[in-house]
């Protein structure tokens, strides 16, 4: 399936990722999942949460930089080899990953997210 | 050899003003007729040529500015023939804002009079070895003092700007005495000198002429230091000629104005109303025989003071103090004239907001330069390939329109201060003014 994840733009200094995190609990929002990019200069916080689209109004409202990105969010079944059969079929596909992360879900089953760079092949592919 | 050319360096005062006198009724008529739109100017202004009997009467005249400079973009004031222009200079920056100078033969023989002033003034004569490490190019710098050495029949060494270690190299073997170039490179070279492990006992140089940024008391000292050198200020803009409008001699008390062919006044920048001896306000500057460009009353928005008394070292040219500041916005990083509105221009074309922070500063004598950019989230991407290719993209269109280098710094939304009423851009960290 497919999931709308929220990239945040984050200046790199002390403070800016615990401001962004204390600013959606003081929403009363629940993160699923966050990941963490980094250059030198700037970072990039991703989330995954319940209704992104209100939590992505509620952040560029205060004044982040913010987008929508839809990402590939697949269940992996805990056993070897399960994921790379999954990256070569994309692979096969000729889908670029751009990055990856991976958070337990509620059922505390292993979810992966890919940003991919054409997600509804990807997803078709993947079924 | 103590000056250049005496005869007119420390003529009487009534000589200078009768020389004055004479040029600033040619000059005038000159631009009369052959630039129509400084005929318009005149004209609006109802002051004819035949009002002008003497450098007295120049008050008469409207000035110019800038502004008038950018509308006549590119050769609206060009006062010849184009044929017989035989060398243009530019100043950095877009159209609009850069400015184009143009020289005829003869112009480029009296601006060259003007730095080999500046560098008998500052002990050159035949036996030097000058080197020039000022940029050559469009640039005034290099090629100003270069025909200046030639003139005054120096070994001239034209090295441009950069190679730090060639320049070294080149001080070194061929032994400079004289060195020409913008005083923070000058203060780069005197610590690539002892990074080097050589002491200034183990070069000949002597004297430094430098100029075309601001630079303090405490910097030349430093700079006198660490090159063990005299160090001599000299001023000008690319709009006349370039450097040698004025030029310090051994007394370091100020900048002697060239004033038989740059009539120098100091005007309230508000009113435009003239000021009198000793009073502090914007240079206005007139070319008294300049065949190709010449430029009359025009505002060069550097805040200035001019010093009549008569000079220790023999010369009756009036000095100006090192300017103190500008009436407008304009900045001058690594030599470089930067305006706040060029990065803004920059900024709207890129989709950014205008809600940006310029940052200078100086370090080890160096100019920093950092601009902090609001990324919105129309310019954010979820990628950090893409923002870096965009921060990039940013970096290049700042520098292909300033002609020097930012680091720029994107920040999220609504860092940056706003202020009630006029927005602070600019913060200028460097002591330009002892």
């Amino acid at each position: 399936m497919t999931l709308q994840q929220i990239s945040i733009f984050m200046e790199n200094k002390p403070g800016m990722l615990c401001e962004i995190t204390k600013f959606i609990a003081s929403k009363n929002v629940n993160m699923r999942a966050l990941a963490v990019a980094d250059t030198e200069k700037f970072g990039i916080v991703r989330i995954i949460v319940d209704d992104p689209t209100l939590v992505n109004e509620m952040l560029t409202k205060e004044g982040y930089a913010t987008t929508l990105t839809k990402v590939l969010a697949i269940e992996i079944p805990d056993e070897p080899g399960k994921f790379s059969a999954i990256l070569e079929k994309l692979a096969k596909a000729d889908i670029n990953i751009e990055y990856s992360y991976a958070f337990t879900s509620k059922e505390s089953k292993a979810v992966t997210i890919l940003r991919v760079d054409d997600v509804d092949k990807a997803e078709s592919i993947i079924k | 050899m103590k000056y250049f050319q005496q005869d007119i360096e420390c003529a009487s005062r009534e000589k200078i003003e009768a020389i004055q006198n004479e040029k600033i009724v040619k000059q005038v008529k000159h631009a009369y007729d052959n630039i129509p739109y400084y005929r318009s100017l005149m004209d609006q202004k109802g002051v004819k040529p035949e009002d002008i009997k003497g450098i007295k009467d120049i008050y008469k005249l409207p000035f110019l500015s800038k502004y008038d400079l950018r509308e006549q973009y590119p050769d609206g004031l060009l006062a010849v023939d184009k044929k017989d222009v035989v060398r243009i200079h530019s100043t950095s920056g877009t159209t609009g804002k850069r400015v184009i100078a143009y020289y005829t033969e003869n112009d480029l023989d009296l601006w060259a009079d003007c730095t080999a002033r500046a560098i008998v003034a500052a002990g050159g004569s035949k036996e030097d070895v000058v080197q020039i490490a000022y940029g050559y190019g469009l640039f005034t710098g290099g090629m100003g003092l270069h025909d200046g050495a030639r003139k005054v029949g120096c070994m001239t060494l034209p090295m441009s700007s950069g190679n730090t270690e060639r320049q070294i190299q080149f001080m070194h073997d061929l032994k400079s005495t004289i060195l020409c170039c913008t005083p923070s490179y000058a203060a780069y070279l005197g610590e690539a000198l002892k990074e080097s492990g050589l002491t200034t006992k183990d070069i000949n140089l002597k004297a430094g002429i430098f100029g075309a940024e601001p630079w303090t008391e405490s910097m030349r000292k430093d700079i006198e230091k660490s090159l063990g050198i005299k160090a001599y200020d000299i001023f000008g803009l690319t709009e006349l000629s370039g450097p040698g409008v004025s030029y310090e001699c051994e007394e370091q008390a100020g900048m002697h104005i060239n004033e038989d062919h740059f009539y120098a006044e100091i005007i309230n920048p508000e009113t435009g109303e003239v000021l009198g001896d000793g009073e502090k306000g914007e240079l206005v500057l007139t070319s008294l025989d300049k065949e190709a460009f010449p430029l009359i009353r025009y505002r060069t928005r550097d805040i200035c003071i001019l010093n009549k008394e008569k000079c220790k070292c023999g010369r009756s040219f009036i000095r100006m103090a090192k300017p103190m500041g500008r009436s407008d916005d304009m900045l001058i990083i690594r030599g470089v004239n930067v305006f706040p509105s060029q990065i803004e221009t920059v900024l709207l074309e890129q989709g950014y907001t205008p809600n940006y922070l310029i940052e200078i500063d100086r370090v080890n004598n160096t100019d920093t330069f950092d601009i902090y950019v609001e990324l919105t989230s129309e310019q954010f991407s979820d990628t950090i390939k893409d923002v870096s290719l965009k921060e990039k993209e940013l970096s290049n269109a700042l520098k292909t329109m300033l002609g020097i280098n930012p680091k720029t710094h994107l920040v999220a939304p609504k860092t940056i201060a706003r202020s009630e009423g006029k927005a602070v851009r600019v913060n200028d960290k460097r002591k330009l003014i002892d």
